[in-house]
C-alpha cells in the first residue's frame, strides 16, 4: 500500500525479526522437502538409477501400462471417493446430533476420539482378530450358519478398509464440525425462521453456507488422514494385499524397496499434479463462496 | 402424538450411540482384558486348530474376562524380553525431539506467515499445503535423498529432522493465529513491542489450545510411526515400539496383547488428561473477532 521507499525500508528493518522467525521453518521446509523433490525429479527421465541414461517420457508411458500402478491408482480413487464424502456426511450428522442433545455430548466426543489414541499396531491387530478366517465376525456369523470368509482377502476387503478409516477418523471431524456449527450466529437461524424457512431450508441455506470454511478444513484433514489408512492396512496385510485394497502407497512403497526410483518418481509427480489441481479448484471454490458471504 | 415420536427418535438415537460406543471402545477393552490372561487362555481363545479339526462345531466360546487374572504376560514382557524395553526407549528418543522441534519451528513460522506480507507468501503457503497433503510415501524419497546427502541414513535423525519441518504444524497454527484479532497485534506494535515480544506476550497466550493440540497430534503421529521406519530402520534393536509391535505377529499372541496395552498407555494418559486441550485446539473456536 505504501509506495514510499523510506517507509518500506523502515518496515523491512522492523520486520527483520519476523523474517528470521519464519526462516527456520522455511529453510527446513525447502531443504527437506522442496529442493530434494526437484532433485529427485531427475530420476523420472532416466532408465535406471545406475546407468542414468536419458529416456525422455518413456517412464510415464510405462507407468500407464503398469498393471500394479493402475490398480493402485484405481483403488485409491475409489477409496477416496467413497470414504471422504461418507466420513464428512456421517461426522456432520453426528456433530448436529451432539449439538442438539447436550447431555451426552461430552462423553460421546471422548468415545469417538478413542481410536485416535490407540496405536496403529494395536488397532490393526484387533481388526485382524475380527476379520480373519477364525475371527469374531465369522464366529458370530457362524451362529446363523453362514460360511466362514477370509474377509481381508475377499472382494469385501475394500469395504473393510473404508470401515476402518471411518472408525478411526470420524471423531476428529466431528469436533471440527461441532466448532463450525457453534460459530454460526443463532440470529441467522432466527432470521430464517422469521422469513418462514422450513427446517430443511434452514439447514441448506444457513448451515451449509456458513459451514463452507469448516468444510474446507475438514476436507483437507480428511484427505491427509485418508492416506494414513495405509498404516493399518500395511500391518494387516503386508506388501501385497488383496487386489481390491492394493493402493497407491503399496505401489510406491514396493518401488522404493526395490530401488525402482524412475517408476517411483514418475508416479509421485503424477500424484502431485493431481493434488495441486485439486487444491486450486478448492481454493477457487472457497474464494467464490466467501466472496458471496461477505457481500 | 408428537411427543411420542420425539421419544421414539430419542430412543433410537440412544441405541445407535450405545452400539457405536461399543464398537469404539471394544478394541481397547478386549486388548486390555486379554493382556491379563495366561498364555493358555489366549491360545484357547484364538486357536486355529479347532476350525481345522472340528469344522462342524459352531461356537462362540470366546472368553472375555480373564480367570484368573494373571500378570504372566507382563512379567515375560518387562523382565524376560529386554529388547522390548529398549524399543520403548527408542520410541521416546524419536518422539520427544520431534514434538519439541515441530512445535517451536511451526509456532515461529506460523507467526511469520501471520504478520508478514511479502511477494510470494501465497505461493509459498500453497506449497506448504501441497506437501502437507501428500502421503508419506511421496515425501520419503526426498527425505531419503537428504539423509544420504547428510550421511544420517542409519541414524534416527533421518526421521527426526524432516518431521520437525513437517508443514502440517505451520498450517494448523496459522489457522489459529489468523483468529487472533488484528487489533491486539496493532496495539502491541503501537506500545513499541518488537516481534519477539508480540509473539511471546500477545500471540502465544492466545493460541495455547492450538499448540497443545499440535503437540498431541504430533505425539500420536510419531509414537505410531510405521512407514518411515520400514525405510530407515534396518536394525531390529533400533526399532521403535510401533514397528516392533507390528512385527511381533501371531506367534507371540499373549505377549503382544500385553505389549499393546503397555504401548498404548502413554498415549491414553496424554489423551485423557489433555482431551479438552485437543478439542479446543482442533476447534480453533476459542477466539472470536
Amino acid at each position: 500500500m505504501n509506495n514510499n521507499n523510506l517507509e518500506s525500508v523502515r518496515k523491512l528493518r522492523k520486520n527483520k525479526t519476523a523474517y528470521l522467525m519464519l526462516s527456520a521453518s522455511l529453510l527446513g521446509f525447502l531443504f527437506f522437502y522442496i529442493i530434494p523433490y526437484f532433485i529427485s525429479m531427475f530420476y523420472a527421465f532416466v532408465d535406471n538409477p545406475l546407468s542414468k541414461s536419458f529416456v525422455g517420457l518413456i517412464n510415464y508411458r510405462d507407468l500407464f501400462n503398469n498393471k500394479y500402478f493402475l490398480r493402485g491408482l484405481k483403488n485409491t480413487i475409489i477409496f477416496m471417493c467413497i470414504s471422504i464424502p461418507l466420513n464428512m456426511i456421517i461426522s456432520l450428522g453426528l456433530a448436529m446430533i451432539c449439538n442438539k442433545i447436550k447431555v451426552f455430548s461430552k462423553y460421546l466426543n471422548l468415545v469417538f476420539l478413542i481410536p485416535l489414541a490407540i496405536p496403529s499396531a494395536t488397532t490393526a491387530f484387533f481388526w485382524k482378530q475380527v476379520f480373519s478366517l477364525n475371527g469374531f465376525l465369522n464366529k458370530f456369523l457362524g451362529i446363523f450358519n453362514f460360511e466362514a470368509v477370509d474377509w481381508l482377502n475377499s472382494k469385501y476387503s475394500m469395504y473393510i478398509m473404508v470401515f476402518i478409516f471411518l472408525w478411526k477418523n470420524i471423531g476428529y471431524n466431528m469436533i471440527l464440525f461441532i466448532a463450525g456449527l457453534n460459530n454460526i450466529p443463532k440470529s441467522y437461524y432466527e432470521c430464517a425462521q422469521l422469513e418462514g424457512a422450513s427446517r430443511w431450508q434452514q439447514f441448506r441455506i444457513v448451515t451449509l453456507t456458513y459451514l463452507v470454511p469448516t468444510f474446507f478444513l475438514v476436507f483437507i484433514m480428511t484427505f491427509i488422514n485418508s492416506f494414513k489408512v495405509f498404516k493399518e492396512i500395511y500391518i494387516l496385510t503386508g506388501d501385497n494385499p488383496h487386489e481390491n485394497i492394493y493402493i497407491l502407497q503399496h505401489f510406491m512403497n514396493n518401488m522404493f524397496m526395490s530401488l525402482n526410483y524412475p517408476k517411483l518418481v514418475s508416479s509421485i509427480s503424477i500424484l502431485i499434479t493431481v493434488i495441486v489441481s485439486l487444491i486450486i479448484v478448492m481454493f477457487i471454490f472457497e474464494g467464490r463462496v466467501s466472496k458471496n458471504l461477505s457481500e | 402424538m408428537k411427543i411420542n415420536s420425539k421419544k421414539a427418535i430419542k430412543t433410537v438415537l440412544i441405541v445407535i450411540f450405545f452400539i457405536a460406543t461399543l464398537i469404539y471402545i471394544s478394541p481397547l477393552i478386549i486388548t486390555i482384558l486379554n493382556s491379563f490372561m495366561t498364555e493358555r487362555e489366549i491360545n484357547e481363545n484364538y486357536a486355529l486348530i479347532k476350525t481345522i479339526f472340528e469344522p462342524d462345531k459352531k461356537y462362540i466360546d470366546f472368553k472375555l474376562i480373564p480367570n484368573p487374572v494373571s500378570l504372566e504376560q507382563y512379567k515375560k514382557l518387562l523382565i524376560e524380553t529386554p529388547v522390548y524395553l529398549k524399543s520403548f526407549w527408542n520410541s521416546v528418543i524419536i518422539t520427544v525431539p520431534i514434538i519439541i522441534g515441530q512445535v517451536v519451528v511451526s509456532a515461529l513460522g506460523a507467526y511469520g506467515f501471520t504478520v508478514l506480507e511479502f511477494k510470494f507468501k501465497r505461493v509459498l503457503f500453497f506449497m506448504y499445503i501441497v506437501v502437507m497433503l501428500l502421503p508419506l510415501q511421496v515425501t520419503l524419497l526426498p527425505n531419503y535423498i537428504v539423509a544420504e546427502f547428510l550421511h544420517i541414513k542409519e541414524s534416527y535423525l533421518a526421521i527426526i529432522l524432516p518431521a520437525i519441518f513437517n508443514p502440517l504444524g505451520v498450517f494448523l497454527l496459522y489457522q489459529h493465529m489468523k483468529l487472533v484479532p488484528k487489533s491486539y497485534l496493532e496495539a502491541a506494535q503501537i506500545d513499541g513491542a518488537n516481534h519477539l515480544e508480540t509473539f511471546f506476550y500477545v500471540v502465544l497466550p492466545n493460541v495455547t489450545g492450538g499448540i497443545a493440540s499440535l503437540a498431541i497430534l504430533t505425539f500420536i503421529e510419531y509414537w505410531n510411526l510405521i512407514d518411515q521406519g520400514i525405510i530407515f530402520i534396518t536394525d531390529r534393536s533400533k526399532e521403535p515400539l510401533s514397528l516392533f509391535l507390528a512385527g511381533m505377529g501371531e506367534s507371540q499372541l499373549g505377549l503382544s496383547f500385553a505389549a499393546s496395552t503397555f504401548y498404548a498407555t502413554p498415549i491414553l494418559i496424554v489423551f485423557f488428561y489433555c482431551h479438552d486441550y485437543l478439542k479446543i485446539g482442533i476447534q480453533t473456536s476459542g477466539l472470536k473477532e
